[in-house]
């Protein structure tokens, strides 16, 4: 019985290996209704690399990110995190998961309530109980310094532009110090300068932080720019993934066609 | 003018589309769809309440937001409940003194007013009004969170939503009605007395000791604290549709007003099972 519990326990133990993949989703598939989304997504990131997810839309990249964070569950396949499936984790257990992840939405989804401070400071205020209020406002301002974003701490996300709402949410998915960072369409609906800026402040975070990133958009200039490997994603299969250079020199007319039109 | 119907021009014929025979939903297709909505809104409720209570109970417990959350119920709801419940202490005084004259009964007048407002209309105006003012902007609040993906950053940021946002509203709300109660009560008695004394002088004193005479706790105690479960329906349904909303600004709409509606219609069937359960336990 204690030998059977052991050996129990040892497959639930997470890898703990250092070389080993940060994520790695295995035959994900997910469906709405009647429309497959993902149809056995296989892709996995190690530590210090940005895997951009590349597609057109409604092809489920967003999805895909929802999935790795539980706000999605899959219909079957696996997440793992560090080694641990988190599919059909419960709530509380999926929350100290998601300590580990940093998550930027599309549209920054700052709490319209709080000022550009306040939402920085929500994860710690929640989960660095340890933390002092002088101790949490330095953080805050060092966030917000680290996005360029030091002097509007006082702001409402109501009074800041589309750009500067995208840092702020980057400064509060960085807050709890991820090692995995998520981002869904960082520079979706940006101007071309904003963009470089938001992929500038993406790589320098990289250089400093070493996360596992997955970035979800249909801007290919900036997935170059920023990711280190591409997964080009077609009514719900990986179609191609690699580097850029891999898909420039793809046979598959998907590729030729998506790269065309970029 | 061809035989068709249409006018013929030369060189120009246009296919006429056939008409198509599409199937008019049937009867029983309806009704099925109805039940199957009815049965999935109720058990997804039993679902949505389960999550709460299991959030409620268990640490960490959201203190600060339960205390913004009673401010938000309790204080600014104040002075809306005080005043519908000075509006009804002077119909209710009206309308008595009149009938009570009538029917040579005028000394009763006290225990008409004080009995009138503590054990029916107190309890369910503020129901109403706590319903109308508090479950519109919850629901609405919540659903453009929920639309905004703000509720999705909660959960995402390890922080349970269930605790956050749907156990310390209820919980305000459930803490909160019956004070507003007693506040309604309040008003609607010193307006009852003020209108009639106008008429016909009585001092408060005598007012309160004549309308309160042989009264128990038992009489007036349950009526004032059913408004708890009132204030459970007014929160669990407003925070269940606002964290269920889809859709952009229509579905905020939406949320908003079926948390009225809804809230209202089971406040006020809540209140025909409470009063009889009050008579049975609290004769």
């Amino acid at each position: 019985m204690a030998i059977a519990y052991d050996i129990a326990m040892k497959e639930a133990e997470p890898e703990l290996d250092g070389s080993a993949p940060v994520v790695v989703a295995e035959d994900l598939r997910k469906t709405f209704g009647s429309h497959n989304v993902l149809n056995g997504i296989n892709l996995s990131v190690n530590r210090g690399e940005t895997l951009a997810v590349l597609g057109r839309s409604g092809t489920g990249k967003s999805v895909l990110l929802r999935l790795i964070i539980g706000l999605e569950t899959p219909d079957s396949g696996s997440i793992r995190i560090h080694g641990q499936n988190i599919v059909g984790l419960a709530l509380d257990r999926m929350g100290e998961i998601r300590k580990k992840m940093g998550f930027l939405f599309q549209h920054a989804a700052l709490y319209d309530s709080l000022t550009v401070a306040e939402n920085v400071a929500f994860p710690l205020v929640h989960h660095r109980k340890d933390m002092s209020g002088s101790e949490r406002g330095e953080r805050v301002k060092q966030l917000l310094a680290e996005v360029g974003m030091e002097g509007n701490l006082a702001k409402m996300p109501s009074d800041i532009s589309g750009g500067m709402q995208k840092r702020v949410g980057l400064a509060r998915a960085l807050a709890l110090e991820p090692e995995i960072l998520l981002l869904d369409e960082p520079t979706a609906g940006l101007d071309p300068i904003s963009s470089g800026e938001i992929d500038d402040l993406i790589l320098k975070l990289q250089r400093e932080r070493q996360m596992a990133s997955i970035v979800v958009t249909h801007d290919l200039h900036s997935a170059r720019t920023i990711a280190n490997s591409l997964a080009l994603l077609d009514q719900g299969n990986v179609v191609i993934e690699g580097t850029f250079e891999d898909l420039q020199e793809s046979g598959i007319g998907f590729v030729k066609e998506f790269l065309k039109q970029s | 003018m061809s035989d068709r119907g249409v006018i013929a021009v030369e060189g120009f014929n246009p296919p006429i589309p056939e008409r198509r025979s599409e199937p008019m939903p049937s009867v029983a297709g309806s009704v099925t769809g109805l039940v199957n909505g009815f049965f999935e809104w109720f058990g997804s409720l039993g679902i949505f309440s389960w999550q709460v209570f299991k959030a409620a109970v268990t640490p960490p417990y959201e203190w600060r937001e339960l205390i913004r959350q009673l401010d938000e119920v309790g204080s600014k709801s104040f002075p809306l409940v005080a005043l519908a419940g000075a509006a009804i202490g002077v119909i209710i005084s009206l309308e008595a003194r009149y009938s009570l004259t009538r029917f040579g009964a005028k000394s009763m007048f006290p225990a008409t007013l004080v009995y009138s407002v503590i054990q029916v209309m107190g309890p369910i105006i503020t129901g109403l009004i706590v319903c109308g003012r508090v479950g519109a902007g919850m629901g609405a609040e919540l659903a453009s969170m929920k639309v905004s993906e703000q509720i999705d950053a909660i959960e995402a940021s390890a922080i349970n939503p269930y605790r956050l946002l749907a156990a310390t509203r209820i919980l305000a709300c459930i803490l909160m009605l019956p004070l507003l109660t007693l506040a309604a009560d309040a008003s609607g008695l010193l307006t009852g007395w003020f209108a009639q004394s106008l008429v016909e002088p009585l001092s408060f004193h005598q007012f309160i000791a004549s309308g309160f005479k042989g009264a128990t706790f038992n009489a007036f105690l349950p009526q004032t604290f059913k408004t708890a479960v009132y204030g459970l329906i007014i929160g669990l349904i407003a925070c269940f549709q606002g964290m269920r909303t889809q859709g952009g600004a229509e579905g905020v709409g939406r949320a908003a007003t079926n948390s009225v509606v809804l809230g209202s219609l089971f406040l006020i069937l809540a209140d025909v099972v409470l009063v009889k359960l009050i008579l049975v336990v609290f004769p």
